[in-house]
């Protein structure tokens, strides 16, 4: 019903010389009964463009895939498609006493998930003052915010190692080699570019809504808490996702502070387990990458909607 | 303001209040009626605040605030007993004014920005500030303390034993998983030290046969715990005295201590080092190390302000310039083709996927997203998997046994990494490009329809220069997002291969980012010094860069 709605819009995009009238002709026809060479000239090209690109895209994803239920296979053997069907590779990732896999896994969805939550909770406090207050400084502070973001923190890696360094002769447990230590650098970005996007959802809630609260004597922090979080629960999943997706596979900073292999999370762990034996056991690698994948290829699927609508809305502002 | 809801309203200060009718605090011209009002205003704002419930927040808060102030006690105590003076006063003066906040009334805003600013401040501002820093320094390897510090390790490391020095009678105590050396001298006195601690006489000691064997709060260690912490202990150098001339007490066995010298000796009024076998002199001469007359400097340095020369050796030292230029134009280079392909391409895709008449679209994009949500730093290691030269999938299935050199060829490298990219990246432009299409009215393609124009000129002239508008914003953030796409060049080419002549780490497929990286922390010297200048090479550069493009699409307008 959707599609001809549509087509009476007559959207033709591309080559041909096909015209509003044919279009009208074709709705006319009521089965789309088109002659095969113009089926093809108008939307069967169109499916082989598809599959093409579909091909390309998902490929290298078959790929590791079928590495890893090769098992004990080398980059060699990977190369026969799904010759072999084993989990075993997956079964020696966390038996292997040369590399924790288990501890790394831990380790990324910890360390990913209290940054998000933490990135969450300071975005959400700023965007909320922002958005609901006017002081001096408000408009200085939203482009120093701005300008901030024009230095990530991965150019600061130098100086970020060698203020853990310091902080770690002091405090070992937040300096150099500490989780916690690796949490806090991450919150240091927690302010900028999702500040602004809570901002931006904030100034869509209608402030009648805190206004009639205080009215009924809530103070601003329970105004906080109880309603403008929940008003906002949306943007705060897709931050908290965002944030979690880009920390779970950082690996400059991560690379740069977490030292002991138990400490390391998957980018770093990984990384240096296919570097230091590249091709021998790639289907144990293969296993640990398609592991290691499921959960934000998972999520990013289930929330694709809403990530999608954020950047499309955000390209067509 | 005459109904006492209405007044507790305004009461919350002005920062609260968010609403016009607060200018009238602000405004000189009511300056009277405003003071007045205020007053009032405060008055009720505490009302208020102890009708909503006020206790059990307070209660919180001070809970939480007592949690961070313990924090801060004891950060401030261990700071101070490293005698690290000014940031013990930051931490002090940071915590004061967080109480100072959260405790009065008002500072609303504050009470909400504060958490994210001190992570803000710690985290990034200070760490590009101290990048900016290291970029005027010759930080390095070699040069990693301060003065002080380099000449008592240059005098450590210099350490040989006095012939005939008399033996002292040693027992190894540890303390809080520190050793110390308790020695019994010669002469019959009882003294502790240990690494950079000289030694202390010790008054309480408990003797053995005229060898202190242990000393109240400290552990003695037994034989077996000497043998496992051997090579601890063999390293330890514990000074005679805070003259680091007098030479200092090394154990070869864990039992006695015997009295090393160093073979260099720091003159103190003249500034130099000199070497009693060789008779060599080293003088600090200004570059952060001594350096004899012949040009040999003494490892290890120190760490001394060196102005612009790691600027100037980026773009003057020969054997760095030729690297840094070809890095930098492969950095652009990467850049804009990495936007530029995916754009293209996604746009395509766009097109072609944006008719109406086309079914089962949803299942395609589902799978053409599949790239885009995969973590990209494992995307890098499978290619790389894959475009390996003998075993991989690519030469040796599909091109059936073909010896392609993708990732190992200059050039080669280069188009596989755009390659690579393009798989990567073209299911966001995609995306995007969707987006801006089908947010452009219809009714322009059909009013250009009717006045005979074709499809491609609609397209040329209508809609690409609309959707240039939308998307571009989000090409000058890719663009400065894949300046600077370190897990991209690193895992797929680790940068290589690696140009031989140069006198830094760097490879042909190297970005500045990953060039940071590897001067900085790959291989086994570091020159921090040098990678924070390019650092600061290349904020300077994105940020020209997005600063023009965004006053060109004027997308800094929109805020605020």
């Amino acid at each position: 019903m959707r599609e001809s709605q549509t087509e009476t819009r007559s959207v033709v995009t591309s080559g041909g010389p096909g015209g509003t009238h044919d279009d009208a002709g074709v709705r006319g026809a009521a089965a789309p009964r088109r002659p095969f060479k113009r089926y093809f000239r108008e939307t069967g090209w169109r499916h082989l463009v598809g599959i093409a690109v579909a091909a390309f895209a998902i490929f290298p994803l078959l790929y590791v895939f079928s590495a890893s239920l090769n098992p004990g296979g080398t980059l060699l053997t990977a190369n026969g498609l799904f010759r072999n069907l084993d989990f075993s590779s997956y079964a020696s990732l966390f038996t292997s006493e040369r590399h924790p896999y288990g501890a790394w896994y831990v380790n990324t969805l910890v360390i990913g998930l209290v940054t998000a939550a933490g990135t969450v909770l300071l975005g959400a406090l700023a965007a909320y003052s922002f958005s609901r207050m006017r002081f001096t400084g408000r408009r200085f502070g939203l482009t120093t915010l701005l300008v901030v973001q024009m230095f990530p923190q991965m150019l600061a890696m130098v100086a970020i190692f060698l203020l853990m360094v310091a902080i770690g002769d002091i405090f070992p447990a937040i300096g150099l080699n500490s989780q916690i230590g690796l949490i806090m650098v991450y919150l240091g970005g927690a302010l900028g570019v999702n500040t602004y996007l809570m901002y931006g959802f904030f100034n869509t809630v209608p402030s009648s809504i805190d206004e009639a609260a205080k009215i009924d004597g809530a103070g601003h922090a329970r105004i906080f808490f109880t309603i403008i979080l929940r008003l906002v629960a949306p943007i705060l999943a897709v931050v908290g996702l965002l944030s979690f997706i880009g920390t779970s596979s950082e690996f400059v900073l991560a690379s740069v502070i977490l030292i002991d292999p138990e400490k390391q999370t998957l980018a770093v762990g990984l990384y240096k387990f296919i570097s230091d034996e590249f091709s021998k056991n790639w289907s144990i690698f293969a296993a640990g990458a398609v592991l290691a994948a499921i959960l934000p290829v998972a999520l990013f699927l289930a929330l694709q909607r809403y990530i999608v609508g954020g950047l499309t809305a955000g390209s067509v502002k | 303001m005459t109904t006492p809801t209405r007044d507790r309203d305004t009461a919350a200060d002005t920062a609260r209040a968010g609403q016009a009718d607060s200018a009238a605090q602000t405004s000189p011209g009511d300056a009277k009626d405003g003071g007045r009002r205020a007053k009032r205003a405060v008055r009720a704002a505490r009302m208020a605040d102890a009708a909503s419930g006020g206790l059990k927040v307070l209660l919180v808060k001070i809970i939480a605030l007592g949690l961070i102030d313990a924090l801060a006690l004891y950060s401030i105590l261990v700071l101070v007993q490293s005698a690290q003076w000014i940031p013990a006063l930051i931490v002090l003066a940071v915590t004061g004014y967080a109480n100072w906040i959260y405790f009065s009334r008002g500072h609303l805003p504050a009470k909400y920005l504060i958490p994210g600013l001190v992570f803000l401040f710690v985290f990034q501002i200070f760490a590009a500030g101290y990048t900016g820093y290291v970029a005027f320094t010759n930080y390095g390897t070699g040069h990693n303390a301060d003065k002080d510090s380099a000449i008592n390790s240059l005098m450590l490391s210099a350490q040989e034993r006095v012939p005939d020095s008399p033996a002292y009678d040693l027992t190894i105590v540890e303390q809080l998983g520190e050793y110390s050396f308790l020695v019994t001298g010669p002469d019959g006195n009882v003294a502790i030290g240990g690494d950079e601690r000289p030694l202390e006489p010790v008054a309480n000691a408990e003797m053995s046969g005229g060898q202190a064997v242990a000393v109240p709060g400290h552990t003695t260690l037994g034989f077996a715990d000497i043998v496992a912490n051997q090579q601890v202990i063999a390293d330890m150098a514990v000074p005679l005295s805070d003259d680091p001339n007098d030479g200092a007490l090394r154990t070869p066995d864990g039992s006695s201590a015997y009295v090393y010298l160093s073979k260099l000796v720091y003159d103190e009024q003249a500034d130099t080092m000199t070497d009693t076998r060789t008779g060599v002199v080293y003088s600090d001469i200004g570059t952060g190390a001594f350096v004899a007359e012949d040009g040999t400097e003494l490892r290890p340095g120190w760490q001394i302000w060196v102005g612009f020369d790691n600027f100037v050796r980026a773009f003057a030292e020969e054997s760095i310039r030729a690297p840094f230029f070809s890095v930098l134009a492969w950095t652009f280079v990467f850049a804009f083709f990495s936007v530029a392909t995916t754009f293209v391409m996604g746009l395509f895709l766009a097109v072609v996927f944006n008719d109406p008449r086309m079914k089962s679209k949803k299942y395609y994009r589902l799978i053409m997203i599949l790239p885009y949500a995969f973590p990209g730093f494992l995307s890098a290691l499978v290619w790389a998997g894959m475009m390996n030269q003998e075993f991989g999938f690519i030469n040796v299935v599909l091109l059936g046994g073909a010896d392609i050199p993708w990732l190992t060829n200059e050039w080669l490298a280069k188009v596989s990494i755009l390659l690579v990219n393009l798989w990567l990246g073209f299911p966001y432009m995609f995306l995007i490009s969707t987006g801006a299409l089908q947010a452009i009215p219809g009714e322009l393609e059909e009013a250009a329809r009717v006045d005979g124009a074709s499809a491609w000129q609609v397209f040329r002239s209508i809609k690409l220069p609309l959707l240039f508008v939308a998307v571009a914003p989000l090409l000058i953030a890719s663009f400065a997002y894949n300046f600077n796409n370190f897990s991209l060049i690193y895992m797929l080419t680790g940068g290589g291969p690696r140009d031989a002549t140069a006198s830094v780490n760097v490879g042909a497929t190297d970005i500045l980012i990953t060039m940071v990286y590897k001067v900085a922390f790959v291989g086994s010297t570091a020159d921090y010094g040098l990678a924070s200048a390019f650092s600061i090479i290349i904020f300077l550069l994105v940020g020209t860069i997005s600063v023009i493009a965004f006053r060109r699409t004027k997308a800094l307008e929109e805020l605020n």
